[in-house]
């Protein structure tokens, strides 16, 4: 295992309280017990203040644009499969803003982890309804209730047979940093929808809401079921399942590619004898 | 114009083959020595409309495609109709015995007696051609057997009787259009379109990761790299949309990966945001825009140079970068394959801007020689960087060092934010200052690398004719036009149009008595600029933008319009 400290420790631009900060220490917490280096590490995010993560901590960190954390993130594991690949960002970012993005990863099954800081409201640009917010619930900016249904992002990658599926909780460390583990160590695209509270803007998802409701998935849950997991991604209410949901086999991106690409693609160099040859067939 | 040249167009309704037909022909004569341009003229759809294949051919070198017609192959009665206006005194049509030649001279094929089946019909024509153009009928075997080799020996053999059924009927008629003269050079040449060669520069060049979302006429330049992937060890992924395709790229580019990414006006108007990641990121990519009229979806199939500003402009905020427009196949290969050099070296994005009617046109390319290729920039592999690496490192060029994630224990840190050196956000305003600085120093070194243009004709001409991109060809053949008629007339071609280093043009504008800026474009961009950058006024310009290429004929009467 790799100390914790080599992550490093840094003065955050988040609230106290925030869910954030949770979710980089079990991050940490994942790291080491994955016995990843910092430079083995490479977190995509996107804009929000859960895409500021891998700035607070050790890491190599493309932080990219709004809604963007998972194009860099495939382009990066696809061009080096020798580096662990997240995505990290909040649920505005990765289900609004990114949301082609999503569907498109969950077809293309490439091998990373996607950690989304969801916390039902956008906090960034202070509050407007984000698309998990319930319908109903009534923001600064939707003040007659937020119109729209929301999204449930475990139910469409479990329907999308996403090989590794779950949900977890930001004040339950361990268990997340847990969770973090076997997403990291799944063949193929991981999805970790992570429940989280916004101190500032979410009056109605707070810590006591989510106590009240969240409770772990035991002994009696198996995620090779795909009708349970499907049963468990819609309980979403008075009881809401953290624990890994669903896990499938199917076989990765990367797998499934021309097989003469050498990676890292860093260290491919043309070949100009193959090219000259090319070039013949066009006489 | 010089009339050594015949200009065969083939019509019909898209599905009917003339795409087949139209590049055979053309591959038989490049190995038969000629010169060709091609000129593709379809309609955005898969079946029926019009659609043409022209194919301009000359023992001596052609520049760019002609509208008069010298052998029609009317593949539906339609065509007839709508080209018997632009037919040459010696022009034949060659059309099935059920289509009316409106009394002009020509064959009518009994394709169904030549052929045991309607699917031979291409290879029947392409017999009656052969005879035309009085070509040896072994190019045509020799292709006929290299094309439908994998499909057996029979078909081989069966598509053979044809040809030679259709050569042999072709033969007892008297057609009376005479031979071509022959040509003379017997070394080997490529058959490649401007898309091709694009493809090939990039490969050239190292180009291991190509992200792309489908857009007509970018498309062939994806297709051919996918088609040499296996061999060439090169990801190639169809992202989800374009905002992915770049974003795609970049992510691959900062892990280490030679990154293109081909588009199309429409599609490159959604990467913007991803072009100023790149210039703020400091993040490698060439970006091929392959140009067609619009705005919006514009004319989808058709030509146009109406994106420069697009590319000049793209992004928001300040940040360097290049924009390549090379003007044959020849200059595609060359400045794609430069233009994957300067991103990695000025680590900027840089653009090969090309357009429909280069993208689709084939000529007979002198082979690439591989082996006289400059050596490219690559991104640092040393390992052994100590933890303090800086990826913004500020430096005197501006460049600082790009070091690989995963390569040793240093840390790569990049952000879309200002940032500090080492790649954190930053609202320190003192930093924001330093950086912009530093990246815009890279602008001075992109500009030190400038290619200059190309200046070619007679000296202190009377009339200089400036262009850039696929206008260089008919630019050329106007210059030849009007040297023949007495007139002295260079031309300057910009085969990089940014950033622009005015010593390198400015003297030779002012050497001209008169200069006249060529563009495919309504409100000539290219000249615009020239004028923001420098001050300088060209005497008049000429423009096009009816989705067609620019032609030496259009040139010659805008500029009598002019006068």
């Amino acid at each position: 295992m790799i100390p914790i400290e080599q992550y490093g420790t840094f003065e955050t631009a988040w609230c106290p309280g925030c869910g954030n900060i949770s979710i980089n220490k079990a991050l940490k917490k994942a790291l080491s017990i994955l016995d990843l280096p910092p430079h083995k590490v490479l977190i995509c995010s996107g804009i929000g203040q859960a895409a500021k993560s891998p700035h607070y901590l050790r890491c190599n960190c493309f932080n990219g644009l709004h809604g963007r954390s998972l194009p860099p993130a495939q382009g990066a594991a696809l061009a080096n499969t020798e580096v662990t690949v997240f995505a990290e960002s909040g649920d505005g970012c990765s289900y609004g803003e990114g949301g082609n993005h999503f569907l498109a990863a969950m077809r293309r099954n490439v091998t990373m982890s996607y950690l989304v800081h969801d916390n039902q409201v956008y906090g960034l640009t202070k509050g407007q309804a984000s698309p998990t917010t319930a319908q109903g619930q009534a923001t600064k900016f939707q003040p007659w209730g937020t119109p729209s249904m929301p999204f449930n992002p475990v139910a469409v990658a479990v329907t999308m047979d996403v090989p590794f599926v779950a949900r977890a909780y930001a004040a339950e460390v361990d268990h997340l940093a847990d969770i973090i583990v076997q997403a990291a160590r799944h063949p193929g695209f991981a999805l970790v929808d992570i429940l989280q509270p916004c101190v500032s803007f979410n009056k109605v998802n707070t810590y006591a809401w989510y106590k009240e409701r969240c409770y772990k998935l035991g002994q009696d849950h198996d995620p090779s079921d795909w009708q349970q997991a499907m049963h468990k991604a819609q309980e979403f209410g008075d009881r809401i399942p953290i624990g890994v949901i669903y896990k499938g086999s199917r076989q990765p991106y990367e797998q499934r590619i021309v097989s003469s690409v050498r990676r890292p693609l860093a260290t491919s160099k043309p070949d100009m004898a193959a090219l000259a040859d090319i070039l013949e067939g066009y006489a | 114009m010089p009339d050594t040249c015949v200009n065969i167009v083939i019509g019909g309704e898209a599905g009917q083959g003339l795409v087949t037909v139209g590049d055979f022909l053309a591959k038989a004569l490049v190995r038969a020595g000629y010169e060709i341009v091609v000129t593709q003229d379809y309609l955005s759809r898969i079946r029926g409309g019009h659609n043409t294949y022209a194919i301009r051919v000359s023992h001596e070198q052609v520049h760019g495609p002609r509208e008069s017609i010298d052998l029609l192959v009317a593949l539906d009665a339609q065509t007839v109709l709508m080209h018997r206006s632009d037919l040459t005194g010696r022009a034949m049509v060659l059309a099935d015995e059920s289509i009316d030649r409106l009394g002009h001279p020509g064959l009518s094929i009994p394709f169904k007696a030549l052929c045991p089946k309607p699917m031979f019909e291409n290879i029947a024509a392409l017999g009656v051609l052969a005879r035309m153009l009085c070509l040896d009928r072994k190019w045509f075997e020799d292709l006929i057997a290299e094309t439908f080799h994998k499909k057996g020996d029979e078909i081989v053999s069966a598509n053979l009787k044809v040809f030679a059924e259709a050569l042999a009927w072709a033969e007892t008629q008297q057609a009376g259009f005479s031979c071509m003269p022959a040509p003379e050079r017997t070394e080997k040449r490529l058959f490649l379109h401007g898309n091709d060669a694009i493809a090939l520069g990039a490969l050239a060049a190292g180009a291991n990761f190509c992200s792309y979302y489908p857009m007509t006429p970018s498309s062939s330049v994806a297709s051919t790299l996918i088609e040499h992937a296996q061999r060439m060890g090169m990801l190639v992924e169809q992202a989800e949309d374009e905002i992915a395709a770049i974003n795609m790229a970049l992510g691959a580019s900062y892990a280490g990966a030679r990154v293109v990414v081909p588009t199309s006006g429409g599609g490159f108007a959604l990467m913007v945001e991803g072009i100023s990641l790149a210039g703020m990121t400091e993040t490698p990519v060439v970006v091929v825009l392959a140009q067609r009229p619009g705005p919006a979806t514009g004319l989808p199939t058709r030509t146009e140079q109406g994106d420069l500003n697009l590319v000049l402009y793209a992004g928001h905020g300040d940040f360097p970068r290049a924009v390549f427009a090379p003007g044959t196949p020849e200059q595609c290969f060359e400045m794609t394959y430069r233009a994957m050099d300067q991103a990695e070296k000025w680590q900027s994005p840089v653009f090969v801007l090309t357009d429909q009617y280069l993208a689709d046109s084939y000529r007979a390319v002198t082979p690439f020689d591989l082996s006289a290729l400059p050596p490219v920039s690559a991104p640092d592999l040393t390992t052994d960087k100590p933890a303090g690496y800086e990826r913004y490192a500020v430096t005197e060029s501006g460049v600082s060092p790009r070091l690989v994630p995963g390569f040793g224990e240093h840390l790569v840190v990049l952000d879309s934010d200002e940032h500090t050196p080492d790649g954190h956000i930053t609202e320190d305003l003192d930093v924001r200052v330093r950086m912009v600085d530093k990246r815009m120093r890279k602008g001075l070194g992109l500009k030190e690398d400038v290619l200059p243009p190309i200046f070619t004709g007679d000296d202190a001409p009377d009339l200089l004719l400036a262009c850039w991109g696929s206008t260089f060809g008919p630019a050329l053949e106007t210059a030849q036009v009007l040297r023949q008629q007495g007139k002295k007339t260079a031309v300057l071609h910009f085969g990089q149009v940014y950033p622009l280093n005015p010593d390198q043009f400015l003297p030779l504008l002012a050497s001209a008595g008169r200069t006249v800026m060529v563009e495919g474009n309504y409100s000539c961009q290219l000249a615009a600029l020239i004028r923001q950058e420098t001050g300088y006024v060209f005497g008049a310009t000429v423009s096009r933008y009816d989705g067609l290429p620019v032609t030496a004929r259009h040139i010659l009467r805008q500029l009598e319009k002019a006068n």
